[in-house]
């Protein structure tokens, strides 16, 4: 039902990759670099018995966001879980170097990232894992030509895996009530572990470890927004003016900051131990209140910083 | 080859390297013309916990903050970040990201990075260390991974002996050495029979691409075809409309 909706007002969740370009950028803004019409597909997945997609579950190119140039990319999380591929990792890769290489010839002076993803493509393990190194080598080139990376994260994959390292690497992270950003996934530590570990099928438990409310509570998110696309498009709007620099100062500030969620924190297991150190009344019904109650609440001292 | 072997073969000139809390190990290696290299690491197959990760990015930042340019070598012998519902409830994705940041920054600000995996490293892990770095030295006994071929059998749903069988044509996805060479993540292999100070000599003055060489290398190997040019043609067209 969703396509019935303007592009703006659709549920970024159900929303796909180029629902969301559409209604994050200004109106008929969005110009598609190497799109499907070009088959740039991976050449991977037919030995395992996969169908590709024409654009390898990657979005990307250009478009203006309030009337500025901005650089976009939007990961497919409903084709094979928006993971990194060689030929998906390398469109990224590509966009950011744009980024970086036009910083001072007048080029957009930021990157949208919609990141949606389990991680890397196991299919294609090696060259998925190297992407994401080249991917965090880019953004932080980027960034430090002046670049404001803005990592956008709510969808049904999450940020998963090296997905999740990518955005902690960028200038700024929007989350939703949906976004889930961890690096093992649930499964995975539930399988090696345990499940005395981490139960993966006590859906509860794993929002509060990796959930947006969580992870905008400790800092490890800059903007919880509501979940439509129209939310995310206004953070963004607001999010590009003022990205903080990648300097070193910036790095030694990020050294003390997770230093001081360690000693703060560091003894906690699950995330009422965390909102209840932070002070926050009712600590367990984080989950039952609604995005305008959370949107409300006073934010720990931790949560909002320049140190990324 | 253990990490005792692996310092005094690389630094028979003198070497000072200290024990951290998990792990970890820091301090500095000499070599003949008198010149200092700034060693780190996180060593004895450990995963890499929050915890581990904010040490030895904190050893990066000093070695930065001292000035100069000393040469950072990253001594790496890990296993895939720490699976613990703690490590991900406090954000194990930004510790990471963090210690990746701070060897690629320290990289741009002159400091050559050199990754010498000789030992364990896989996924998260890999990311954050050895990947991190501007050069990435195996030794023989290397084993980098991303997944090990059960796991992927298990996710792919096919069978291992399939997937051993694939792994001989295409080194996209299989674990090891030789095919983490062949797509480029592997900058050079070391031989231990030889000592290893001279080869040692030879990256640190080896030049440095100014930018990012591994997809140029795999594509040189013929085991990443793909990344190279989708990357170019990628950069050169979004720059080149509107």
């Amino acid at each position: 039902m969703t396509g019935l909706l303007p592009a703006h007002e659709q549920d970024w969740y159900e929303a796909s990759a180029r629902e969301r370009i559409a209604g994050l950028l200004d109106p008929g803004s969005f110009v598609e670099v190497l799109g499907p019409e070009q088959r740039a597909m991976s050449p991977h997945l037919a030995q395992f018995d996969l169908t590709g997609a024409f654009d390898d579950g990657l979005v990307v190119g250009r478009g203006l966001l309030d009337g500025k140039a901005v650089l976009i990319a939007a990961q497919e999380g409903r084709f094979l879980g928006g993971a990194f591929g060689e030929v998906h990792g390398a469109k990224l890769v590509g966009l950011l170097r744009a980024a970086r290489d036009g910083a001072k010839e007048g080029g957009p002076q930021s990157v949208l990232l919609l990141l949606d993803t389990g991680g890397v493509r196991l299919q294609e393990a090696n060259v998925g894992e190297l992407a994401i190194s080249e991917i965090i080598r880019a953004i932080v080139e980027a960034r430090i030509a002046g670049i404001a990376v803005i990592a956008l994260v709510g969808g049904r994959s999450g940020a998963f895996g090296g997905g999740g390292i990518v955005t902690a690497c960028c200038s700024r992270i929007v989350v939703s009530e949906h976004a889930r950003i961890s690096v093992s996934g649930p499964e995975v530590i539930e399988t090696n572990k345990g499940v005395e570990e981490f139960d993966s099928k006590d859906r509860a438990l794993v929002w509060r470890v990796t959930g947006g409310r969580t992870r905008r509570l400790t800092g490890g998110a800059d903007r919880y927004v509501k979940g439509r696309v129209q939310d995310f498009r206004d953070a963004a709007i607001a999010l590009v003016e003022k990205a903080p620099p990648l300097t070193i100062a910036t790095l030694q500030a990020e050294q003390r900051r997770l230093a001081e969620r360690l000693r703060l924190y560091g003894d906690a297991k699950d995330a009422p131990e965390i909102w209840e150190k932070a002070g926050l009344s009712d600590p367990t019904h984080m989950a039952d209140l609604t995005d305008d109650q959370f949107l409300a609440l006073p934010m720990p001292k931790e949560a909002d910083h320049d140190a990324r | 080859m253990t990490l005792d072997d692996l310092i005094a073969s690389m630094f028979p000139a003198g070497h000072a390297v200290k024990r951290g809390l998990r792990s970890t190990v820091h301090g500095a290696g000499r070599l003949e013309d008198g010149t200092e290299v700034a060693l780190i690491g996180i060593v004895d197959r450990t995963p890499l916990t929050i915890d581990a990760a904010i040490e030895v990015a904190g050893y990066v930042l000093s070695v930065i903050e001292k000035g100069g340019t000393t040469p950072i070598l990253v001594l790496v012998d890990t296993a895939s970040q720490n699976m613990a519902r703690r490590d991900e409830l406090l954000g194990l994705n930004e510790y990471l990201a963090h210690l990746s940041k701070c060897l690629t920054l320290a990289a741009l600000e002159g400091h050559r990075t050199i990754g010498i995996l000789y030992g364990h490293a896989a996924a998260g892990a890999l990311i954050a260390t050895a990947l991190s770095t501007q050069v990435l030295v195996a030794l023989p006994d290397a084993e980098p991974s991303v997944m090990d071929l059960p796991s992927i059998s298990r996710v792919t749903k096919l069978p291992l002996d399939k997937l051993t069988e694939l792994a001989k044509s295409t080194p996209v996805f299989a674990p090891g050495l030789e095919p983490l060479f062949a797509v480029g993540a592997v900058t050079v292999r070391w031989d231990a029979t030889k000592p290893l100070a001279a080869q040692l000599l030879t990256v640190l003055q080896a030049p440095l691409a100014q930018h990012d060489p591994r997809d140029a290398i795999g594509l040189e190997r013929k085991g990443r075809l793909l990344a190279a040019p989708i990357a170019a043609r990628v950069a050169m067209e979004a720059n080149a409309h509107g």
